[in-house]
């Protein structure tokens, strides 16, 4: 049994073990610094600790992501806050000699640079400080505190309440009101709900929702125990794809820790609340992100949506009432419970509350991840934060949503960054990939890559999805060949617009935004590539079959 | 004592309607005499909207609806016929014209394919849309029947016919987009099946040629689908 006096003492007894050390190093093994091999800088560290004898003097912890892809893999002093990049193992006893000394200026990586002093972090507030292994750290960082206290002293219909008042909107993309979505399946009938976690990121250049897992996996778990106590539901699951090995390791343990103290499993806290969670792997189809083919997928079926309504609130797994969100808006929840909604809702914008975690990657100076608060404005995020575009190059555009959003241009930079108005200006924030262009990409290149992303991941099931991907990208192609005419950019917007508004799930509704926001933005380069009029590269139609 | 039947009032098309409530926009449009186009749909069959071809507009909601899944409510507004709904429902057979080999002249089905009607009833004379011209295959090794994967349109009428009436789910969809297909087993030869029973009814079911009767030839293999619709109520009566 755990009750708050337990997780107390546990944090009380971490946080004096960790004062025992004189210095703590932490390591980062998030997948970008571990596949530049900060696994084996780690082992040379833990090593070279053991050969001088500095065992409980010296802690080598391994730690989530650090924010700074680019500049892996990451060391941090934590005492003195010292950060250091591209270590190598050989560097171990470099490290370490300069512990009572002066840093090691080589390495250095400077840790007041506007990349980390810009950031407000909520749901990164354990990446890269606590060890994703150990639920004593998170314990230590205030961790299941929202959880028991939402068992031992809140009604489910108080937590949806607290959800609500902070104004939180799906991460995942979408931006419903997540509080709304709470109270819907809260007020849903049946003696069976589920929650389920939506770990299926998909869209190229984004990977927030894995630097979450890995980092700080016992977040999510509290916030869908939290989900699972607030809407009456005993059971959850994390759907995640099977690319993510990490991630997946790190949850598992988490699982496991997290139920031998009675934090998840049955009878949690010693009250009569149940919840346990459950692991799906997707095979790769990036249409299972689509909350009606995720559910098919975890019943077994081939990952394909179907129509809504009904909505999984109201008819989702095996028929039941299911709560689905996204990793980040999981992670949201237990610093909504433990501070306040209002809290919460004084962060962002009047429309978008709280942060966002944006993965920068393209021509970027800084690729990695960062958490912002709604509202700032693009330019801080690229040139500020990002650091810029290297290599002399100029900005063209900054990319966001993933293969459902849109190109933005310099001249909307100063925007702030929140739901409306990305989606007025032709993109949308999405799960919060975001992949700088700069002059030297194409932009009809740009769209032909996504398109050929929508088209190999069409699920096949409706026409408008599965045949119009095909022909919209067979027109980009025929554009950068140099063999189009306007009208082939006519039957291209044509295309756009048919397949939008005919679609079945979003994928398919979403797959022409590439083109549309490329068109709206950068139309002289479509232009630019086609043959004069009379000049088409090809014969008339052909009539069609007997018809 | 039955319970009593709930009954909205509806607007299709200019027109006072009323339907049964759990009743979709599709049937109730039917029953009073208004044609709404249909491919994936069957009566007796699970619908999928998969196919498109019955989107309405309907008065306050954003988004065009299928009216196959589509249930009506109390002073619905629902429209039918509009230019914009014929562009759709045009350049959706367009596109099935281009996806694979339909070559009307030659087919055991012409004149009985509801492909072909429909591309007659929206006067489509041509496509503006090149023609993939894809490499397809045709199964012959089942000793009745024949499945020309060139002729197939995805409707997985077959798929759900096999499974839901049949029980045997011997049909299925692999791969993914423009490469899916209908297969038997996993992607054996027909013939090789150890699940199908030879019933037949995939063969009826199927919108166009593409599963046919051995030893038919152009425009000889007329289907009966009617039985469809009595099998699934005899069912549900038991």
């Amino acid at each position: 049994m755990t009750q708050l006096e337990d997780l107390q003492r546990i944090a009380s007894e971490e946080t004096e073990r960790r004062q025992g050390c004189r210095h703590r190093l932490c390591v980062c093994i998030a997948a970008g610094c571990v596949s530049s091999h900060s696994d084996q800088v780690q082992a040379s560290l833990t090593n070279e600790v053991k050969r001088r004898g500095l065992e409980g003097q010296v802690e080598v912890r391994p730690v989530g992501c650090m924010g700074l892809c680019s500049a892996g893999p990451l060391v941090q002093e934590e005492t003195s806050g010292v950060l250091y990049q591209h270590v190598r193992q050989e560097d171990a006893a470099e490290i370490l000699d300069s512990l009572d000394a002066k840093p090691v200026e080589r390495l250095r990586c400077d840790s007041g640079q506007p990349f980390f002093r810009r950031q407000q972090k909520i749901v990164l507030e354990n990446s890269g400080v606590i060890n994703p292994h150990r639920i004593e750290d998170y314990i230590a960082a205030g961790g299941y505190e929202a959880l028991v206290q939402a068992l031992t002293s809140m009604k489910p219909m108080e937590v949806v309440e607290e959800v609500i008042r902070s104004g939180l909107r799906g991460r995942g993309g979408g931006g419903y009101p997540t509080g709304l979505k709470w109270s819907t399946v809260a007020k849903a009938g049946g003696d069976k709900k589920y929650v389920v976690c939506n770990a299926d990121e998909g869209d190229p250049g984004a990977f927030m929702d894995r630097a979450v897992l890995e980092s700080d996996p016992h977040r999510v778990l509290e916030g869908m125990a939290i989900a699972g106590y607030a809407t009456g539901a005993d059971m959850g699951y994390v759907y995640i794809r099977a690319e993510y090995p990490l991630a997946i390791a790190h949850l598992r343990t988490a699982i496991r820790q997290a139920k031998k103290m009675d934090l998840l499993g049955n009878s949690i806290c010693g009250t009569r609340f149940n919840f346990d969670v459950e692991l799906r792997l997707g095979a790769g189809a990036f249409v299972c992100g689509e909350e009606t083919a995720l559910i098919a997928s975890i019943e077994g079926g081939r990952g394909q949506p179907r129509p809504r309504p009904p909505y999984p609130a109201q008819s989702g797994l095996w028929g039941k009432s299911t709560l689905i969100n996204n990793v980040e808006t999981f992670a949201n929840i237990a610093p909504i419970i433990r501070r306040g909604g209002d809290w919460f809702a004084s962060i962002g914008t009047a429309k978008s509350k709280g942060t966002k975690v944006f993965a920068l990657a393209g021509k970027i100076r800084n690729t990695g991840l960062i958490e912002v608060p709604m509202g700032v404005t693009l330019r801080e995020i690229v040139f500020d934060i990002g650091g810029g575009i290297p290599g002399g190059h100029r900005f063209k555009a900054v990319q966001t949503g993933g293969p459902s959003g849109g190109c933005i241009p310099e001249q909307h930079l100063d925007m702030p960054v929140d739901y409306d108005s990305l989606r007025e200006i032709g993109s949308i924030m999405g799960s919060g990939g975001m992949i700088v262009i700069d002059e030297t990409s194409s932009m009809v290149d740009v769209a032909k890559y996504f398109m050929e992303f929508c088209m190999s991941e069409s699920c096949g099931k409706c026409i408008p999805c599965r045949v119009g991907t095909h022909h919209m990208h067979g027109l980009l192609e025929k554009i950068l060949e140099g063999h189009a005419s306007a009208a082939d950019v006519a039957q291209l917007e044509a295309l756009c617009d048919m397949v939008m508004h005919t679609s079945l799930c979003g994928l398919g509704i979403t797959a022409p935004n590439p083109v549309l926001s490329t068109l709206r933005h950068f139309r002289g380069e479509y232009e630019g590539l086609l043959q004069p009029a009379g000049g088409n590269g090809h014969a008339s139609p052909s009539p069609a079959g007997g018809a | 004592m039955a319970a009593p039947v709930k009954v909205v009032t509806l607007c299709i098309d200019g027109r006072d309607v009323s339907g049964r409530e759990g009743e979709t926009v599709l049937e109730v449009a039917r029953q009073s005499g208004i044609e709404i186009p249909t491919l994936c749909h069957m009566d007796g069959l699970e619908p999928v909207g998969a196919c498109r071809l019955c989107l309405v507009e309907v008065t306050g909601q954003a988004r065009l609806q299928p009216a196959c899944v589509t249930q009506v409510s109390e002073g619905m507004q629902v429209a039918t016929v509009t230019d914009r709904l014929r562009t759709y429902r045009r350049m959706i057979l367009e596109m099935l014209f281009s996806e694979r080999n339909h070559v009307c002249s030659v087919c055991v089905s012409n004149g009985h394919c509801e492909l072909q009607d429909l591309a007659q009833s929206e006067g489509l004379t041509h496509i503006g849309l090149r023609y993939r011209y894809p490499t397809l295959s045709v199964d012959a090794s089942h000793e009745r029947y024949v499945i020309d994967h060139n002729r197939c349109v995805l409707c997985t009428r077959c798929v759900r016919v096999c499974d839901e009436i049949e029980g045997a789910h011997t049909w299925d969809v692999m791969a993914r987009g423009i490469d899916s297909q209908v297969i038997t087993d996993l992607a054996e030869p027909w013939g090789h099946s150890d699940s199908c029973t030879s019933c037949g009814k995939c063969v009826h079911v199927c919108p166009t040629g593409a599963i046919v009767e051995k030893g038919k030839s152009v425009a000889e293999m007329a289907k009966r689908a009617k039985f469809l619709p009595y099998l699934s109520m005899m069912r549900e009566e038991w």
